[in-house]
């Protein structure tokens, strides 16, 4: 413990007094001067702990001064959550939009497939000469409607893919919006840490042990991020593994 | 007609890729960044640029200044297709010489609509 010079006169002339009294047998004056010592002790036990307590004020103090901590939880974080709802809108408008262009695509094709191949066995016919004039009449017509089909169809077909190309513009907003969360994010790591140091510099790094259950959701596996549990690599694991299990 | 793209997401670069393809620009290149863009320009002859605003090296707007600043490069012509949309940024662009500015998300009928006014305009100068 730090004393001043002052407080070590003290201390010494108390305990010389103390000394003195025990060797003539004096003890209530000995038990009053033990009494004085203990005050002296606790006096400055008072001293220590009120500067403590000052600069912890005054670091919090700070802390809070500085307003980076006040900001990042009362406007940025929220903020944050917004962009991310955003992002979870942008996606999904764009995977609808996507998967309405194909379920209307997918039919067109699938005719063009059918319109194409029962075309092509007429035509066949006719080149092997083993088609009949009136049957020829009845081909020229459906040749010609299948052209007609076709500039109608494959403008539409093109339509729906340059559709599908713009909806991809969503992933270069979504970009630009979680960039700016990581950001935030790294801001609050950053804090959170300086807070950790304030509050106890000595602690040991404890590790933190994962005490979620074996079998509550993750969500979907992120390259780089590490998991605690066994995961499987995709479908032909999780084929491989029912099969090895009997199923 | 060279065009040069610059966008830092790949993603936005393929789709303005495709739509001048679709207008009959098939003459195309990418740069990632404004500092990536910059020497292309001075190195070889391009007809039109279309540039982002926000990368992380030289920002659109920088390289909109810089290619007015240099008196092999001030005529050409700059196209910003930006999510950038604040006001005063818009009035910072049009001060810095920006031909056309376009903001995400666009359609394909807003690049036409703004690419052909472009080109009217510098014809109308021209002739």
């Amino acid at each position: 413990m730090e004393i001043s010079s002052t407080e070590r006169d003290d201390y010494l002339a108390k305990a010389r007094e103390l000394v003195q009294h025990l060797e003539a047998n004096q003890y209530e004056s000995a038990g009053s001067l033990i009494d004085g010592l203990t005050q002296l002790r606790e006096t400055t036990l008072y001293q220590e702990l009120g500067k403590l307590t000052r600069q912890l004020h005054d670091t919090l103090s700070d802390f809070h001064v500085d307003n980076k901590l006040s900001k990042l939880a009362e406007s940025e974080i929220p903020d944050a959550k917004e962009r991310l709802n955003h992002v979870i809108t942008l996606t999904e408008t764009a995977a609808n939009k996507t998967l309405t262009v194909v379920e209307e695509t997918l039919p067109r094709t699938e005719e063009l497939e059918k319109k194409a191949m029962d075309l092509k066995a007429q035509w066949d016919r006719f080149r092997n000469r083993d088609m009949k004039v009136e049957e020829f009449r009845g081909l020229t017509r459906e040749i010609d409607d299948f052209l007609s089909w076709t500039s109608v169809n494959a403008t539409a077909i093109h339509q729906g893919l340059s559709d599908v190309m713009m909806a991809q513009d969503f992933q270069d907003l979504t970009g630009q919006i979680i960039r700016r969360v990581i950001k935030l994010v790294q801001d609050v790591e950053e804090n959170l840490v300086g807070l950790i140091k304030l509050a106890g510099p000595q602690r040991q790094h404890t590790e933190v042990t994962q005490t979620s259950s074996d079998i509550a959701a993750e969500g979907p596996q992120v390259p780089g991020v590490k998991t605690t549990t066994d995961v499987v690599g995709g479908q032909d694991d999780v084929d491989a593994l029912l099969s090895s299990l009997g199923f | 007609m060279k065009i040069l793209i610059v966008d830092d997401f790949s993603t936005m670069r393929r789709i303005i890729k495709n739509l001048l393809r679709d207008l009959g620009f098939t003459n195309t290149t990418e740069a990632d960044d404004g500092n990536t863009a910059l020497p292309m320009l001075k190195q070889t002859k391009f007809d039109f640029l279309v540039t982002d605003w926000n990368m992380p090296g030289m920002q659109g707007i920088d390289l909109l200044k810089a290619v007015r600043a240099d008196p092999e490069l001030a005529s050409l012509p700059v196209l910003m297709v930006t999510a950038e949309a604040k006001r005063d940024q818009i009035v910072e662009a049009a001060q810095a010489g920006v031909s056309g500015y376009i903001v995400k998300p666009f359609t394909a009928q807003t690049l036409k609509e703004k690419i052909d006014k472009i080109f009217e305009r510098i014809e109308g100068s021209a002739g």
